[in-house]
This record gives C-alpha cells, structure tokens and sequence, in this order.
C-alpha cells in the first residue's frame, strides 16, 4: 500500500442485479493487485449499482482493462476515474433527517434546496419508492452536518413538513466511549 | 497524574474479559485519577473503561454533564459495576477512543438500574436513563471484552425515535 506509484481511483459499475456481482469484481481487483477503500454498494429499481475506491499501481487504463473483462461478462457497464482519496477522516453527521409523502415530481429538489439554504451538508443520502405503482411513496432518508446550528435545520424542517409531505429531524448525540 | 495510551482494535486486550477489583487501595485511587484524565484528554470523549488502557479490571468512569439537557449523576466512577435491571431499548450513535474514525448505530436498554462500588469501595445503587445509561452500557460491555462492532445496526434505516413524540395536532 505504501508504493509510490499507487493513486486512487473510483469506480463506477452499473448494470442488471444478478447475484455474485461483488464477489467477481472484487475478486479480479485483488487477484490484479488492487486494494479497496471504502464503498457503497446498493440495488436501485433492479439495478445494481457499485461506488469503489480503489488503490492501485496502474494508471486508468490498466485498471480498466483488468475489470472489463469482468464487467461485459456480467453485462454490467464500468466508469473508471483517478481521483484524491481520503481516508480516516469521516466527518461526523449532526442530524437524521426523514422526509417521506406520496411521490411527486420535485420532493428532493424542493427539500434539499431548503435545507442547504439552512445549511446541511450531506454526507449520505438514500431513497426509496415503496407503495405500489399506483401509490408510490417516496422515502428519503438524509445524514449531514448541520453548518449553521441544527436549530437552523430544524426551522427548515417546520417549513417543509406538512407541504405535502412529512419531514422529520432528528439530531444525532453522538456517545464516544 | 498521567495520560495512558489508548489501545485500538484490533488489541486482543480489547476482547478479554476484566477481572473484578479486590483491593480499594491507594494504587487503585491513583489508576482512577490517570484513567480519568485519559477520558477528558480525548476529544469528547464521555467515558473510559480500564480495559481500554491495557488494565483488565472492572474499572469504568462516565461523566456526560458536559453534554446539554442530558439528565446526569456527574462524574461516575464504577468499580465491579453490575447491571441489575434494564427497561425499554433504543437506537443511538456510538463511537469508541479503542475504534477511531467510526460510529455506528447501537441499540441499548434505555433505562438501567446499576450497582457500583466507588474508589473507596461503598457499594452504591444508581438508576440510569438515555445517554447516560447509553454511555454506561458502552463501557462495561468494555469489561466483557466487547466492542460497538459487535452490536452495530444498520445506518440506513430510520433508526432515531423522536424522544418527545408530537401528535400532528401539535407539530
């Protein structure tokens, strides 16, 4: 880990789920003398959906071409990019925030918009489409710091709740033992 | 006084079982004051337990009265702690000075009925609630030889509880 010739990169894989995905492309990382970083891995509507960072001694052509080979066989699309990777500096979060209602165009835009006027800076952000396809709801749940106070987050979340959809804030009282 | 070295995972001492405290003597006195200030040297940090200096004896200090609206008995150092009774559970986020750069979300009794010896050696009975009892818990699973890692959650589901639930009406 220590070579200097070793840069991050973030890869980006995307495709139909089917089982074993992870298993295969992690594999052919290691077995090419990758080492991974930190990672979000999660099915959205079906697909399966890869954010890697990856430590490695090659440029972005050799690591693209030590996962292709994986990616096409498992039909999934593969986006590679050197990137400045950090480690063991997490910021911690300061607030939980849920927002969910019927679904409707601009729920996000309408929420996040507000809250970053109040000042939250996302650090994870996951949705879903529950309900039926008649009924869609739409739930966000959000994680951030709250840059301006949290009680400048919690005016934010009074303006949105009850507009068509629930908003709820919940600040994080972190325990360090 | 002295600031002891924090042992991190993965310290095999951090998975050991501490032994209970025979003698309330000046030595132990003096390892309270040193692992006191270890916790308050730590960022903060609200607790300690003596495992996590390499110490495997059942030695726990908490003090969450730096926190706000945090109900509190102060500064409470726990020797041989026993867990007589625990009411309700809730979710919350930890962190550990032993597992740097990582917090997670844990489920722990929200009420606790504790007994504890002090430095001295005078049994005492104590009933904890929310972050303290958050805190407490945390440290004497440290004298279990265990960790938040072992009783984390997931983070991606809404794990928070309002603590003073409002009907609509009232929001």
């Amino acid at each position: 880990m220590t070579a200097t010739t070793h840069h991050w990169f973030m890869l980006t894989v995307v495709g139909q789920d089917r089982p074993a995905i992870v298993a295969r492309i992690t594999s052919a990382l290691y077995e090419g003398g990758g080492n991974l970083g930190e990672a979000s891995m999660t099915r959205l509507g079906g697909n399966f959906t890869v954010m890697l960072m990856v430590y490695y001694a090659g440029n972005t052509d050799a690591l693209v071409k030590l996962i292709a080979p994986v990616c096409e066989s498992l039909g999934l699309k593969l986006h590679v990019d050197r990137i400045e990777g950090q480690l063991h500096r997490h910021p911690e979060a300061d607030v939980h925030i849920t927002v969910f209602g019927a679904d409707r165009a601009g729920i996000v835009a309408q929420v996040t918009t507000v809250l970053a006027e109040a000042g939250l800076d996302i650090l994870d952000l996951q949705s879903d489409v529950a309900g039926t396809e008649d009924k869609p709801i739409y739930i966000t749940q959000i994680e951030g710091r709250a840059l301006q106070g949290v009680a400048a987050l919690e005016t934010a979340v009074q303006i949105l709740d009850g507009k068509g959809m629930e908003v709820h804030l919940e600040p994080i009282d972190l325990m360090l033992g | 006084m002295a600031i002891l070295h924090i042992l991190t995972y993965p310290d095999e001492c951090l998975e050991r079982i501490s032994q209970a405290v025979e003698y309330f003597d000046d030595e132990l006195r003096n390892f309270i004051v040193d692992l006191e200030a270890t916790m308050r040297a730590g960022p903060g940090g609200v607790g300690i337990a003596a495992p996590q200096t390499g110490r495997l004896q059942r030695i726990v200090i908490v003090d969450v009265s730096g926190k706000p609206r945090v109900k509190n008995h102060g500064r409470l150092v726990l020797v041989n702690p026993e867990i007589l009774a625990w009411e309700g559970h809730v979710l919350g986020r930890e962190g550990c000075m032993s597992v740097p750069d990582y917090t997670g979300n844990v489920m722990r009794a929200e009420r606790i009925t504790l007994e504890a010896c002090d430095e001295r050696g005078a049994l005492l009975r104590y009933e904890l609630e929310g972050y303290e009892a958050r805190a407490v818990q945390h440290e004497i699973d440290h004298l279990d030889g265990l960790l938040f890692l072992d009783r984390l959650v997931s983070r991606h589901n809404d794990l928070f509880r309002r603590k003073n639930y409002q009907g609509k009406s009232e929001v």
